[in-house]
């Protein structure tokens, strides 16, 4: 997946401009930038969800428009919200957003998944009583059901976790580079991740002066 | 696309299962209002029996319309609406589902309480049973014309408002033809043709609405 002199803009305002990204099989690539830079916007333009200013996004040498359907089903976006619903159980939400891509995920996988969080006991908690941490745990459980996608597109993926939370998800990091997908995250945090080293891109470097 | 297509709809109908309140609410509209015109017209059964097709399909209309209106935005807040974008299928498949589970969760009720209020308005039988048949083929007209009125002004200021705006002149052919059929049996005469017509209408808003409303969420979500 490319991104060729990709400029974004939020409403009428211009955030960014001749954005140049190669996502590479096995790469991690962490999008830093000041608050306010567009680190979102890029996020969703890479994902599809939203249309150029200026440049494209192109997943195999065609563009995303060209190639919408085929995209969206080796692409993993889990955005700040964590799509969680209220009134399911974490089971029953993870579930859902396993069937929404395609294959539905059996009891076993998604215990397996939560177990990987650290929050299998859980499942059937409804995601009113979760904390924010555990939320975001749930949604990045996602991140540890079988049959991966090979892109994912990560906002803040390490926002509320602890420790334990941020060891989990290096893990899953890792072990997505190692069979070869690729990962695009933000996070405003240190990232201490060294297997592999994440590439930094950072926005700043393409903003457009307000 | 089956797959994508049931999720929804049982996400949905468990979502309403454990919201007993707020999907009760538009059904609970709907028997008040249409209690209040007997009171307000006075009790002679001939000026009831007038006015009860109108008045029924007025307060279906508008209990439909106080529904639709969250339709899409609690998935919109929660980031379940990019979610379902993003599935491999077209959106035209959650469209589709969403306006299905609105129905089943809003629309139904309306058809099943619609005999029990034409009593307060002195309908015959034939003619309750006109205004049942026109509801089952009316109500998911406007379930699917509401969708599309709630995509078209998710996340605007207002929504609310110019969601009845859009919708409401939309579904006036419904409404024409839905209140049309129980005068029509009231009065001893065929309603075939307006059920014809209901019929047409419907298919030509599924047809047309889901892939309508999948447009509009797209721009919506960008």
């Amino acid at each position: 997946m490319s991104a060729v002199a990709l400029g974004g803009q939020r409403g009428e305002r211009p955030l960014f401009r001749a954005v140049e990204l190669a996502l590479r099989p096995g790469q991690l690539v962490w999008l830093r930038g000041r608050n306010g830079r567009g680190k979102t916007s890029l996020l969703r333009l890479l994902a599809g969800l939203a249309t150029p200013a200026q440049g494209a996004v192109t997943c195999d040498g065609q563009t995303l428009r060209k190639v919408g359907a085929q995209w969206r089903l080796h692409l993993l976006y889990i955005a700040h919200a964590n799509a969680l619903k209220e009134d399911l159980t974490v089971g029953e939400s993870l579930h859902f957003l396993g069937t929404l891509h395609g294959r539905k995920p059996s009891a076993a996988e998604i215990t397996a998944a939560l177990t990987l969080l650290g929050i299998a006991h859980l499942r059937h908690a409804p995601v009113r009583t979760l904390s924010q941490g555990q939320r975001r745990r749930s949604a990045l459980a996602r991140l540890a059901l079988p049959h991966p996608r090979s892109v994912w597109l990560l906002d803040e993926p390490f926002d509320a976790l602890d420790d334990e939370g941020v060891q989990a998800l290096h893990k899953l990091l890792s072990e997505q580079s190692r069979r070869g997908g690729s990962v695009l995250f933000t996070s405003h945090q240190a990232v201490a991740l060294r297997e592999p080293e994440p590439q930094v891109l950072n926005l700043d470097d393409f903003a457009i002066a307000a | 696309m089956r797959a994508l297509f049931l999720a929804v709809l049982l996400r949905d109908l468990r979502l309403a299962a454990r919201r007993r309140i707020d999907a009760l609410l538009p059904l609970v509209f709907f028997v008040v209002a249409i209690s209040l015109f007997p009171l307000g017209v006075g009790p002679e059964p001939q000026t009831l029996r007038h006015i009860a097709p109108g008045v029924v399909w007025v307060c279906a209309l508008l209990a439909t319309m106080l529904s639709v209106q969250h339709l899409y935005a609690g998935d919109q807040a929660d980031g379940s609406l990019e979610q379902l974008l993003l599935a491999p299928q077209p959106a035209v498949i959650v469209a589709a589902a969403k306006c299905v589970a609105h129905w089943l969760v809003n629309g139904w009720p309306l058809i099943v309480a619609a005999p029990l209020v034409g009593l307060l308005f002195d309908l015959s039988g034939p003619a309750l049973q006109s205004l049942v048949l026109s509801l089952l083929l009316g109500t998911p007209v406007l379930s699917l014309l509401g969708g599309l009125g709630a995509a078209l002004t998710l996340g605007l200021r207002s929504g609310g408002m110019l969601l009845i705006l859009i919708v409401l002149p939309l579904a006036m052919p419904a409404l024409i033809f839905g209140a049309g059929a129980v005068v029509a049996v009231d009065a001893g005469e065929s309603a075939a043709g307006h059920y014809s017509l209901l019929g047409a209408l419907l298919i030509a808003t599924a047809l047309g609405a889901p892939l309508a409303t999948a447009a509009a969420l797209r721009i919506s979500t960008e």
